[in-house]
């Protein structure tokens, strides 16, 4: 049991408890683990409440379905996981900046949640863009052998990696 | 995009594999900013190798299964314009914010705040953002170069285990190739 107080263990133990739990996804539930569109489902189900059943209509919604599903449950499961695994090992704490954040660009909370929220949109945006996000397109797709992912998750990290070090060196 | 089977499917199955994997994530690093930032400044290799280890070890057993007639693969069909272009908003995205909609969901349960607060909201809106343009986005730049439902090995007109095998070899040597420069 010394295992799960553990902070880390080895990303490989970690990647193949991930590729294991693909295997039972896709045998028990005939689904990948992917999280992107229940967040779009989450965004369309608060807009819903503001401007009622109409917002059902829009085209995409017509497609996703504003339900909170299999996948919306899998999210919930995420932050419950993450919690366990972080109370276990005595790795919770609340924190409003990361410290690689901080060394860059000061401790201000404020600072931090504005540049997350815009990070967050072009994140949401483009996840919904490209079809599926790091566990869809990244992991659950690549590993299908899918065009679509592994075009995708090379994107993500060519914009992800340019970006970062425009933030970086040339920000910061 | 096509109406997913699984919301049919046992929903406690969806919270049990959720719990696993946001307990893997954790335990691995990846609910952290400093760790996500780290890679794509290419100075920690965690991210990757997390990752790289999943398609290997997910790989090799989906396409067991998929042979052995156990399972059907689920694809998500794709274009240039849609991936490329997405694929790279996204990256911008994934850099600004420090975490993906997966690990941010861990993140939340490891305590970040900003993940919350921030990020969170930023995604509700990326995506509203999104379902608002969709009409116009669909039938023109989503569909430009569309290829559909396609993996590899049917793109190489080949059996699948041509591609599965190159693949895992070129993954274990990357991963051999990463450990012995210490990244």
């Amino acid at each position: 049991m010394e295992l799960l107080t553990e902070v880390r263990w080895t990303p490989y133990a970690v990647g193949i408890g991930i590729g294991i739990l693909s295997w039972f996804s896709f045998l028990i539930s005939r689904e990948p683990i992917s999280c992107s569109t229940s967040f779009a489902r989450a965004s369309g189900g608060i807009e819903r409440l503001f401007r009622g059943k109409k917002v059902e209509l829009k085209p995409y919604y017509q497609e996703i379905k504003l339900v909170v599903g299999w996948q919306g449950i899998l999210v919930l499961g995420i932050i419950i996981g993450s919690l366990i695994s972080a109370l276990l090992s005595g790795d919770f704490h609340w924190q409003w900046v990361p410290s690689l954040w901080a060394s860059a660009f000061g401790n201000s909370p404020v600072l931090r949640v504005i540049i997350a929220l815009i990070g967050g949109v072009f994140l949401g945006f483009g996840a919904r863009w490209a079809g599926g996000c790091t566990s869809g397109h990244g992991i659950s797709g690549t590993l299908q052998l899918a065009v679509s992912s592994w075009i995708s998750a090379i994107c993500f990290f060519i914009g992800g990696i340019l970006m970062t070090q425009f933030l970086f060196k040339v920000i910061a | 995009m096509q109406t997913k089977e699984s919301d049919r499917s046992p929903l406690i199955w969806g919270l049990i594999f959720g719990i696993l994997f946001g307990f893997f994530l954790q335990k691995g690093g990846a609910t952290k900013y400093d760790v996500i930032i780290g890679q794509l400044l290419l100075s920690d290799f965690t991210v990757l190798k997390i990752m790289l280890s999943a398609v290997l070890t997910g790989m090799i057993g989906i396409y067991l299964m998929k042979t052995l007639g156990w399972i059907k693969l689920n694809l998500k069909s794709g274009s240039m314009g849609s991936n490329i272009i997405g694929g790279l908003i996204f990256g911008v995205g994934f850099a600004v914010l420090g975490y993906c909609p997966g690990t941010i969901a861990g993140a939340i349960g490891n305590g970040y705040l900003d993940a919350l607060v921030g990020g969170l909201a930023g995604i509700l809106i990326g995506t509203g953002i999104f379902a608002a343009l969709y009409p116009r986005l669909k039938t023109g730049i989503l569909k430009k170069g569309d290829f559909g439902n396609l993996t590899l090995p049917q793109l190489f007109k080949v059996n699948d285990w041509v591609v599965v095998v190159p693949v895992a070899v070129l993954i274990c040597l990357l991963l051999i190739w990463l450990e012995r420069f210490g990244l």
